[in-house]
């Protein structure tokens, strides 16, 4: 058995190395080859993290790259931290990654030959990414590791050459997150010329013993960039519906699920390591200009999810407008908020990915995402329609899902900083779990009138998109049918085990012990913290908002199918004024234009830096 | 510190940008790209440089002897091959784009909106 400090670098050097073996060996092994090869790497990263999930306990797992271990707090070296929430986050994307390759086991018509391979190993590749930029605890690190994912990325969702708009999406992906990385790199380079240091807990002592300026708060905003950009924070998100309406499914599957979420992850880790002592952003200023982006992301995502017809850019869309509620729950800096987000999140994973595999079986199928061109033609899957509704009332909260657990968790946490919060969480929640029912009742059961078309107003349609997959006419494969439903009863899995959540809640105090991490990563004495965990249990406020969402959710959804046709509410009533004037205008701002898109990358650099210094 | 190496590197970050806001040819937004990039370089070397000091190879220099920082060196190099990964992958895709769509100006590329 390798020791603790082992499991560490293994967690990445495993799928690297698998990437390699299976681009060198994808050449002359057989199709089944390649994929029980790729299942078999997946499953040791995902022991290694469940192992080091054990080891690490309630404390922290340290590992000091070629030994250079620091002497008297003082090092050159390279260190790799575990906690329960980095630890946490690697382990729900190795158990991702393992999910996304057997879903995919049969998903492309790949010939064998010189590409077989490629595929599962992008997938290993990302994967090393994805775990590497959650257990570094060096800032310099991270951007390598936020480049590694990015790029690869980047090939998975321009992965069928053959169509424009994957090569459209996985472009404007490419160059934003590129640059935002950018902006990270040169904050990077601030800090370093700041204090001489790179290493997050360095950092944190060195700030701590200097004068907050104005290049300290530069170096603040441009390194969250890149982490906020990767989490879709409004006016960053633009390009997160263009990738996930292109990429291919499985690789949507892997996007929503948890690279979104380690930009959150990226930006509170930062935060609460460098950040959060004298010398950096006072928490007052953090929290107040988080819980403002917070809420304009999931208001903006949450709008724009409603108005989608195309399934997989809809589901984008959601993703949006929950990654709006998981930044409410960091910005409000309480450990409750934390450990509240961090059960949000790993219910939304297994929730947001078996909806995205749901929707890879139509997409099978059919040969189209449209949500009025599918009306009423997939009567015939009678499972995959209950599992797509059921994926819909977990993402609108409904106990006793994970999701649902998250988000009691967090909005009591955000209750207690501001009394309308809940109230946010509620809507998101009820809309985008709505528009999931109104998809699920139209496509499924064949529901209500066929939708109007609507004229002249800036649309993605989901018709013409090219099947991911050979002919409609084999079976459907059954990994593509069982493992949506195992990962909704996964998400099912993080409600009802209280475990989970208790030990979520200490590693979510843990996460915000900032001498604690300092001690940990430097060497040094650590003194224990006392603080209690936060309680990370059902309560009956959160089963009651829970219920009204989920139930403000149906109504929505059987409003929208059976409810007056659009166009039939009256010219000068409030809801078509709201149309024209809120709703039109904001989608017309997601133009797909690239330009734009850089553009309102720089305005919300700009905006950050105001406010942060504002408030500084 | 002098001021001018992080105002030059704004200078370029910014011209970076404008480019890309109003580029009207892809090729030419992921050079844009490229030229925000070189920002970094010029940040990152100018933190380490020291007046007067030679570069950190001490094979024929005495000990103690000044020398620019090697660290910032390090992070360079390493950010020029993740730039040139990330650039040489967004021009295959231009290419690719160009292949099948028959055009490289992203005002023609209008399918994913709203």
């Amino acid at each position: 058995m390798p020791s603790t400090a082992a499991l560490l670098p293994l967690a990445v050097a495993i799928p690297l190395l698998g990437a390699v073996v299976l681009s060198v060996a994808g050449r002359w092994l057989p199709r089944l080859g390649c994929d029980i090869l790729a299942t078999a790497w997946a499953v040791a990263d995902v022991l290694c993290l469940v192992l080091l999930w054990v080891r690490t306990g309630d404390g922290r797992a340290v590992s000091w790259l070629g030994g250079w271990e620091p002497h008297g707090g003082e090092s050159v070296g390279i260190v790799l931290v575990a906690d329960r929430l980095g630890g946490g986050t690697a382990l729900l994307a190795a158990l991702l990654v393992l999910a996304v390759l057997v879903y995919s086991w049969r998903y492309f018509d790949e010939p064998s030959g010189e590409r077989a391979g490629t595929f599962p190993a992008l997938l290993l590749l990302f994967e090393a990414g994805m775990c590497g930029f959650a257990l570094t605890g060096d800032l310099f690190d991270a951007f390598v590791f936020f480049e590694l994912m990015g790029a690869v990325a980047y090939a998975l969702t321009g992965y069928r050459i053959e169509d424009p708009r994957p090569l459209h999406g996985a472009l404007t992906f490419g160059i934003v997150n590129s640059l935002a990385a950018y902006c990270s790199l040169l904050g990077i380079a601030l800090l370093y010329a700041r204090t001489g240091e790179l290493g997050l807990a360095q950092l944190g002592r060195e700030l701590a013993g200097q004068h907050r300026d104005a290049l300290v708060i530069c170096a603040f905003v441009l390194v969250l960039t890149g982490p906020l950009v990767k989490a879709a924070m409004a006016p960053f998100h633009f390009w997160l519906p263009d990738a996930h309406a292109v990429a291919p499914t499985p690789v949507c599957m892997l996007l929503s699920g948890v690279m979104v979420e380690l930009g959150v992850y990226g930006a509170a880790r930062i935060y609460w390591t460098v950040f959060s002592g004298p010398g950096g952003i006072p928490h007052d200023a953090f929290r107040t200009t988080f819980l403002a982006a917070g809420v304009l992301t999931a208001l903006i995502g949450t709008t724009m999810c409603w108005q989608q017809r195309h399934l997989k850019r809809m589901l984008a869309f959601s993703t949006v407008g929950h990654v709006g509620l998981f930044l409410i729950g960091v910005a409000v800096l309480t450990p409750a908020g934390l450990a509240g987000t961090a059960v949000y999140i790993a219910g939304h994973a297994g929730a947001k990915a078996a909806l995205f595999g749901l929707t890879g079986i139509l997409l099978d199928r059919y040969g189209s995402v449209d949500e009025h061109g599918l009306h009423g033609r997939a009567r015939e899957l009678a499972l995959p329609g209950a599992l797509f509704l059921a994926g819909g009332l977990a993402l609108a909260g409904l106990p006793p899902f994970g999701t649902g657990l998250g988000k009691a968790l967090s909005e009591e946490a955000a209750g207690h900083w501001a009394g309308w919060l809940p109230a946010v969480y509620v809507i998101v929640s009820a809309v985008t779990g709505g528009a999931v029912l109104r998809v699920a009742l139209r496509v499924f059961y064949g529901l209500g009138p066929r939708p109007t078309e609507r004229g002249g107003e800036p649309e993605t349609t989901g018709e013409g998109e090219k099947p991911e997959v050979r002919g409609p006419t084999r079976l459907l494969p059954p990994p593509m049918l069982v493992l949506p439903a195992l990962l909704l009863l996964g998400c099912l899995a993080v409600g009802l085990t209280p475990d989970l959540g208790r030990s979520l809640a200490r590693a979510a105090e843990l996460f915000t012990d900032r001498a604690g991490y300092q001690a940990a990563a430097l060497g040094t004495a650590a003194q224990a913290a006392v603080a209690p965990p936060p309680p990370a249990g059902w309560t009956t406020a959160g089963v009651l908002l829970g219920l009204l969402s989920a139930v403000l959710a149906c109504a929505l959804a059987g409003t929208a199918v059976l409810g007056p046709a659009r166009g039939a509410a009256r010219p000068h009533s409030a809801v078509a004024f709201l149309g024209r004037r809120v709703v039109l205008p904001v989608r017309r701002l997601h133009s797909g234009l690239l330009g734009d898109y850089v553009a309102w990358l720089t305005v919300g650099v700009a905006v950050l830096l105001v406010a942060v210094a504002a408030q500084s | 510190m002098n001021l001018l190496p992080f105002l030059a590197a704004a200078w370029i970050l910014l011209v970076g940008l404008y480019g890309l806001v109003t580029s009207r040819n892809l090729v030419h937004a992921v050079g844009c790209l490229a030229v925000a990039q070189s920002s970094t370089y010029v940040l990152l070397l100018a933190v380490g440089y020291r007046r007067g000091a030679t570069a950190p190879v001490f094979a024929d220099l005495p000990v103690g002897s000044p020398v620019v920082d090697p660290v910032v060196q390090a992070l360079a190099l390493t950010d020029v091959v993740v730039g040139a990964a990330v650039t040489a992958l967004l021009l295959a895709l231009v290419i690719q784009l160009q292949k099948r769509h028959g055009t490289v100006d992203p005002q023609n590329l209008t399918e994913l909106r709203g």
